[in-house]
């Protein structure tokens, strides 16, 4: 028997990123509604939503870079050269956001400039990875086993377009989020939120769908050729049925359906972009198979990682069982 | 447009800066780790109140130091991907999975029990609030363990073959993982980590002692560090003794750097004490050396011949004027420690350890010595890799991005602008911390904060006036 590692792997590390994104992006969105809610005790209740499960949402991403390292060396040392700007852009933004999350407790004269530096870091830290996502989307220049495009190369319209639409869709996520978890003002201020950032993440996610086949060939026959379109054809639609139900949820004032939608929106584009890139991880030029390591490599970590990942997500998920329920902005959880 | 020099030399001043910062404080976890983890035993076994309240003290210090290295340790897994793109896709098969099992074994270790050590001793009961204290001490060795493999294979690769992309593969992991310098390393970083907190803590002891002698908290603090220092700092001694003579085995040209060797000596090699490195003429000025003394101790023979850096070529020589002094500093410190320890033993053996204000203030002096000493240690064995990254295998230019200069400077500034901005903060927290005397009924941490589930920095809130504590219930207004 002979298990094709190389795949696997590719669905670990892609589990990997869809779970920081959508557990990252919900916390990151709080911090960019930061500024939309007035209010020191509403800003607490906001933190206190997301300081017990933030750091944790966080290691997806140390899993995620890691594991591109062992598993598709090939990859990450493409990758990363080419996305050297919104990558060290976004390391900052995450050291600058994750300090403040704590600084911010530990003093009242500088608490505004905490919690700006919370926003701030929060909103950049959500823009550097759009623009990572649509550089990488757009396709990498490779010449041999290394990145041959210029420094500026991620800079494009198509970039700073997903940029935009993921600080965008994070807001909804995080204004979701709160709906789900806060009471009273912060409530009522995130479902007016949401309100506005649904139907705008929805028209982003229309664009950024109907603009991607036009970047390359590979992406028309992907998603328009026969039979490709068959089982493609199931992404978009679904997206229509999470956008009925988040709408519906909003109008109807429901507190947990609005989040799952939105949480189906991010796991339905993230689908859809691995249709797009299959069999690629650098679109459009190295396979998942050119870039993975060797098998013993492959079978080394994945002893661990059968053994430790599902440890992992009990205790993520126990302590957002133990933290469950709405929070309060004085005195976190007791 | 800048030559590609340059852009090799801010990569590797970018990689020298941030790896610099971050090992502070995992050396200092390690440490803290099982001292906090002793204590807890002590409590347990004793149960006297004065070690509950010493392990609340320095658990709050704990939080930040950890949370400081987490943060600051994100920042160097992606850096080998940008910088060191070459290197990334050579030694992934082989340095990936190690690191990957960093990440998986240790972070999530210290992740899930960190929030039970912290904040849970009222919620899970003493027993199980230990065993979590346990399995910190147990995750940051374990961060330890693979860390330090990585960048032993770097410095004496083994059990490795190569691949037709040029890529290394492993053999063997068995003879990589345990490659000829890991355990030498291993021990010598894991005994330089509890050294260095012990001096911390000893420091901290010895503040509060001159200002009130009676405090019980603190000489506690001040015997065990002291102890510590004694046993620990002639271990550390003969484990760098042993380290060096393992390196000169594999490295024969970085333990010529660091003893000056630039010429063969035949019959005997003098050790030098101190001097002046002249890299153009090949020696070194003003010399002041101990005939025989550097075979003895690399040979133990007073007689054995010892080559120089003569036998070495130029181009694969590493930088005698970085290694010799950061070689004498770390020495020099190691030696300081062992006479503040023995320094120590006779005032106990006097019964003035609770009396003596001069060896209080020494120990203060001596408090952040031992991340001096650790640093040089660190510099010494990264610059005498020299010019290569995998030893002897693969050049640090060969490895390399192509990267552009303006890129790297730009980042290298924003990372030391954005660093110091936010780790002083961090800093400033724990001296501030380190400032109060311990006292009986010593208060964990804050509860008007909310509790947090993985790596954490909860320091005490303070006032507006923006010095002491808000009390337990003050929460915020």
């Amino acid at each position: 028997m002979t298990l094709d590692l190389p795949l696997i792997w590719a669905g670990l590390i892609a589990f990997a990123v869809l779970a920081y994104v959508v557990l990252d992006g919900f916390d990151l969105g709080v911090g960019i509604l930061f500024p939309l809610v007035q209010g020191e005790a509403n800003k607490d209740e906001m933190m206190n939503s997301v300081a017990p499960v933030w750091d944790g949402n966080e290691t997806w991403l140390v899993l995620g870079g890691g594991g591109l390292f062992a598993v598709f060396p090939l990859a990450y040392s493409i990758i990363m050269p080419a996305l050297y700007a919104p990558i060290i852009i976004m390391l900052l933004a995450l050291v600058f956001r994750g300090v403040a999350f704590e600084f911010r407790w530990k003093t009242r004269r500088g608490q505004f400039l905490w919690d700006w530096a919370f926003a701030f870091g929060s909103t950049v830290a959500a823009f550097a990875q759009g623009v990572a996502l649509g550089a990488l989307v757009q396709g990498i220049k490779v010449e041999g086993r290394a990145y041959a495009g210029g420094w500026w190369d991620w800079l494009t319209t198509f970039s700073l377009f997903t940029g935009a639409a993921l600080v965008v869709g994070y807001a909804l996520l995080g204004a979701t989020w709160l709906i789900l978890k806060t009471e009273d003002h912060v409530q009522r201020r995130a479902y007016t939120i949401a309100f506005w950032a649904a139907p705008l993440t929805l028209a982003m996610i229309g664009v950024v769908s109907l603009w991607t086949p036009f970047l390359h060939p590979l992406y028309v026959a992907r998603w328009f050729g026969w039979p490709n379109i068959l089982l493609a054809i199931p992404v978009p639609l679904l997206v229509l049925a999470a956008a009925y139900i988040l709408l519906k949820g909003l109008t109807e004032r429901r507190e947990t359906s609005p989040f799952l939608a939105a949480l189906s929106l991010f796991v339905l584009s993230f689908i859809g972009i691995g249709i797009s890139f299959y069999p690629n991880i650098v679109p459009h030029s190295v396979t998942i198979w050119d870039a993975a390591a060797p098998d013993n490599s492959l079978s080394f970590l994945l002893v661990g990682a059968v053994v430790l990942v599902p440890l992992i997500l009990g205790y993520t998920g126990y302590s957002y069982w133990v933290f469950r329920g709405k929070v309060k902005a004085v005195g976190g959880y007791h | 447009m800048l030559p590609d020099i340059t852009a090799l030399d801010l990569a590797r001043m970018q990689f020298a800066f941030t790896v610099s910062f971050h090992i502070i404080f995992p050396v200092f976890s390690i440490g803290l780790a099982s001292y906090l983890a002793v204590l807890n035993g002590l409590h347990l076994l004793t149960g006297k109140a004065v070690y509950l309240d010493i392990f609340n003290y320095w658990k709050k210090i704990f939080a930040v130091a950890f949370g400081m290295g987490v943060v600051s340790g994100i920042v160097m897994s992606y850096q080998f991907g940008t910088n060191w793109s070459v290197f990334s896709d050579k030694t992934g098969p082989v340095l990936g999975p190690l690191m990957g099992y960093e990440v998986l074994s240790a972070f999530f270790l210290e992740a899930g029990f960190l929030g039970v050590m912290l904040f849970g001793r009222q919620r899970v009961g003493e027993k199980l609030h230990f065993f979590a204290t346990l399995m910190v001490a147990a995750g940051t060795f374990m961060s330890a363990f693979w860390i330090l493999s990585v960048n032993s294979w770097m410095q004496t690769p083994a059990g490795y073959g190569m691949n037709a992309e040029g890529q290394f593969i492993v053999e063997s992991w068995w003879a990589v993982i345990f490659n000829p310098s890991f355990p030498y390393r291993l021990v010598h970083m894991v005994l330089a980590a509890y050294l260095t907190t012990a001096f911390v803590v000893g420091a901290v002891g010895a503040l509060h002692l001159l200002k009130d002698r009676s405090n019980q908290g603190a000489r506690v603090m001040f015997s065990m560090a002291m102890w510590m220092a004694v046993v620990v700092a002639p271990l550390q001694i003969g484990a760098g003794d042993a380290h060096g003579i393992n390196t000169l085995e594999h490295q024969p040209a970085k333990v010529m750097a660091m003893e000056g060797h630039y010429d063969s000596h035949p019959d005997g090699a003098p050790l030098i004490l101190f001097g002046i490195p002249n890299p153009e003429e090949k020696r070194i000025d003003y010399a002041v050396q101990i005939p025989y003394a550097s075979s003895l101790i690399l040979k133990h023979d007073l007689t054995a011949p010892l080559a120089g850096l003569d036998t070495v070529d130029d181009a694969l020589e590493p930088p005698v004027a970085i290694l010799f002094w950061t070689f004498r500093v770390m020495v020099g410190i190691g030696f300081a420690m062992l006479g503040l320890g023995v320094w120590s033993l006779i005032a106990r053996y006097r019964r003035q350890l609770y009396s003596a204000p001069w060896l209080y203030r020494a120990a203060i002096l001596m408090g952040p010595s031992g991340f001096v000493a650790v640093l040089a240690g660190w510099i010494t064995t990264e610059v005498g890799r020299q010019p290569y990254t995998v030893y002897g295998l693969l050049t640090t230019a060969q490895s390399a991005s192509s990267i552009d200069a303006a890129a790297v400077g730009t980042s290298l500034v924003a990372f030391i602008v954005v660093y110091f901005t936010l780790f002083s903060a961090g800093l400033f927290y724990i001296f501030r911390l380190m400032s109060k005397p311990p006292h009986p009924g010593e208060p964990g941490l804050p509860t008007d904060e909310p509790v947090r589930a993985g790596g954490i920095m909860p320091a005490p809130a303070m006032d507006a006036e923006g010095d002491g504590l808000l009390n337990d219930q003050g929460g915020r207004a």
